[in-house]
């Protein structure tokens, strides 16, 4: 038998690393939709990250050159679909802004509170699948139980669990079911005891935190330079609440705090999100109690035309800073329209904060960030 | 900083800059061959300290492309809406401000994609949403495609 020399069968160089490249998606788990990161990667360090997206590129906004202002408004929740109340009443606040429409405090206070609970399922759902990514399959059962409950007050109110399109130009659809209330009011006493338990499973887990902590770091100059908003921003100690700088609905007659942490990792963008559900939560219980008495619906013209000019309506999604961009010649579709979508400037900051990370890591800061392709991709 | 002492430090930095002070925000029109040196000033003049570029787009209009930057100072709190015409339909050079925003360079590439402005000094200009292989640029005007485009 030949005796095998070892120096011989792996020479010298053969043991040098190599960058390479490798795709990670389109279709992978781990990147919440169709999106495409090409990696180079040296080992197990990433050394490079280019995003390519458009996979799922409907053209919205060219879409919305054609359609009326009313049509326009069922577009926006198919683009971050988590978020899709809040969507729907950014055109809508675009357009009542234009049109010098005043809704009536019922409307207001309705919008805010299914503002709070639409903001709410998103948390848990990204919290739920944060655990899995890395994971930890229990947060992912948890997240979806508790937010069950909040699709089931949609449903019962506007029929629809995840599109809602419970808003148009001028107020609501219809009136809120009359067991909203009560419904909320359980789903509140329910939550605030659950939100413990997400602390004790995940929170303070000492994989998860070695896992988080120091990883994927964001100075508040690069969040503002990349424009990352929402949580992941203030995370970093980027001030960039819209509910507090530009208040719309009743965030201005709400008390609640500005979510601001300044170790901006992975972890401090964790702990964001679960404060922020507190804060929705305290949100929720001001108001619930305080639904005053109104028309649900101002009257507007059965065909809405804006007057010329441009109007920008900023709202705050679960992602961040949302902003609709109108300008329009008077007629009934707007010459052009842009949505300035969160998930878009958050996903590039990705190259800048996790080259240097392994690939684990990688997954777990681009959780944090809470991508939602649809809503990047438009 | 109030509308119009902005409008007055503003003014003072370059010729050919114009105010339309209509609408909600401060609407600022840049004349393209100043554009760099204006953008840089807007962010680096400490009273106006303009550093997050919240929105970029183009608009398409009968004579020119137009780029729109949103930008708000987060110091301050002010806002501004600063734009910049390209010279016509055809010849569509601007120059690139991601050197100054970073996040303007995927803003400037999805406007390269869907409308065709060409960016001067972009690191990398390259379509976004779109195939390499696309052909035209849709979000403009006179953009047709039979097969994926319905007209009503």
């Amino acid at each position: 038998m030949e005796v095998v020399d070892k120096d011989k069968t792996i020479p010298g160089d053969a043991l040098k690393s190599q960058e390479y490249f490798v795709n990670m998606g389109p279709q992978h788990p781990s990147t919440h939709g169709v999106l495409r990161l090409v990696l180079t990667i040296d080992g197990e360090i990433v050394k490079r990250i280019e995003p390519h997206i458009g996979y799922i590129h409907r053209s919205i906004e060219k879409m919305c050159e054609k359609d009326s202002y009313r049509q326009i408004v069922h577009l926006t929740d198919r683009m971050d679909y988590l978020s899709c109340h809040i969507n729907n009443v950014a055109v809508c606040l675009a357009v009542e802004n234009a049109l010098e429409i005043e809704v009536s405090d019922r409307v207001k206070v309705i919008r805010t509170i299914i503002d709070e609970l639409t903001r709410l399922a998103s948390h848990q759902l990204w919290w739920g699948v944060m655990g899995m990514d890395l994971g930890a399959i229990t947060t992912f059962l948890y997240g979806f139980r508790d937010r069950e409950m909040i699709t089931d007050i949609f449903e019962e109110t506007c029929g629809a669990r995840l599109t809602m399109n419970y808003n148009k130009p001028g107020g609501l659809m219809f009136d809120i079911h009359p067991n909203f209330q009560k419904r909320t009011k359980e789903f509140v006493e329910h939550f605030k005891k659950k939100l413990p338990e997400y602390d004790q499973l995940l929170t303070g887990n000492v994989i998860f935190q070695e896992r988080t902590k120091g990883i994927g770091v964001m100075s508040k100059e690069d969040a503002i330079a990349f424009g990352v908003t929402g949580p992941a921003g203030r995370a970093s100690g980027f001030e960039c609440d819209i509910r507090k700088k530009n208040p719309y609905h009743v965030y201005d007659k709400v008390e609640f705090n500005e979510v601001l942490l300044t170790e901006g990792d992975s972890f401090a963008r964790y702990k964001a999100r679960i404060q922020e559900m507190w804060e929705s939560l305290s949100i929720i219980e001001q108001l619930i109690d305080n639904i005053p008495e109104g028309p649900i619906e101002e009257k507007t013209n059965a065909v809405i035309k804006l007057p010329k000019g441009e109007f920008y309506q900023r709202v705050e999604t679960a992602r961040g800073d949302f902003g609709v961009y109108v300008i329009s010649d008077g007629k009934k579709s707007p010459y052009r329209l842009k949505f300035r979508s969160p998930g878009f400037s958050n996903l590039f900051i990705l190259d800048k904060i996790a080259r240097g990370s392994k690939i684990a890591d990688l997954v777990a800061i681009m959780s944090t960030l809470d991508l939602v392709m649809p809503d990047i991709d438009r | 900083m109030e509308k119009s002492a902005l409008k007055e430090l503003i003014t003072s930095w370059a010729e050919g800059i114009e105010f339309d002070e209509e609408q909600e925000f401060l609407q600022v029109n840049i004349p393209r061959e100043h554009l760099h040196e204006v953008a840089q000033k807007l962010k680096s003049t400490p009273e106006t300290s303009f550093d997050y570029l919240f929105c970029q787009t183009g608009v398409d209009w009968p004579d020119c492309l137009e780029v729109v930057y949103h930008l708000e100072s987060s110091q301050h709190g002010h806002i501004i809406v600063a734009r910049a015409k390209t010279e016509n339909r055809e010849n569509t050079t601007l120059d690139t401000v991601c050197d100054i925003w970073p996040t303007a360079e995927f803003h400037e590439r999805e406007i390269y994609d869907l409308l065709g402005v060409v960016f001067n000094n972009h690191p990398d200009l390259r379509r976004l949403l779109l195939t390499d292989e696309w052909e035209g640029h849709p979000l403009r005007k006179d953009y047709v495609d039979d097969i994926n485009m319905i007209n009503y």
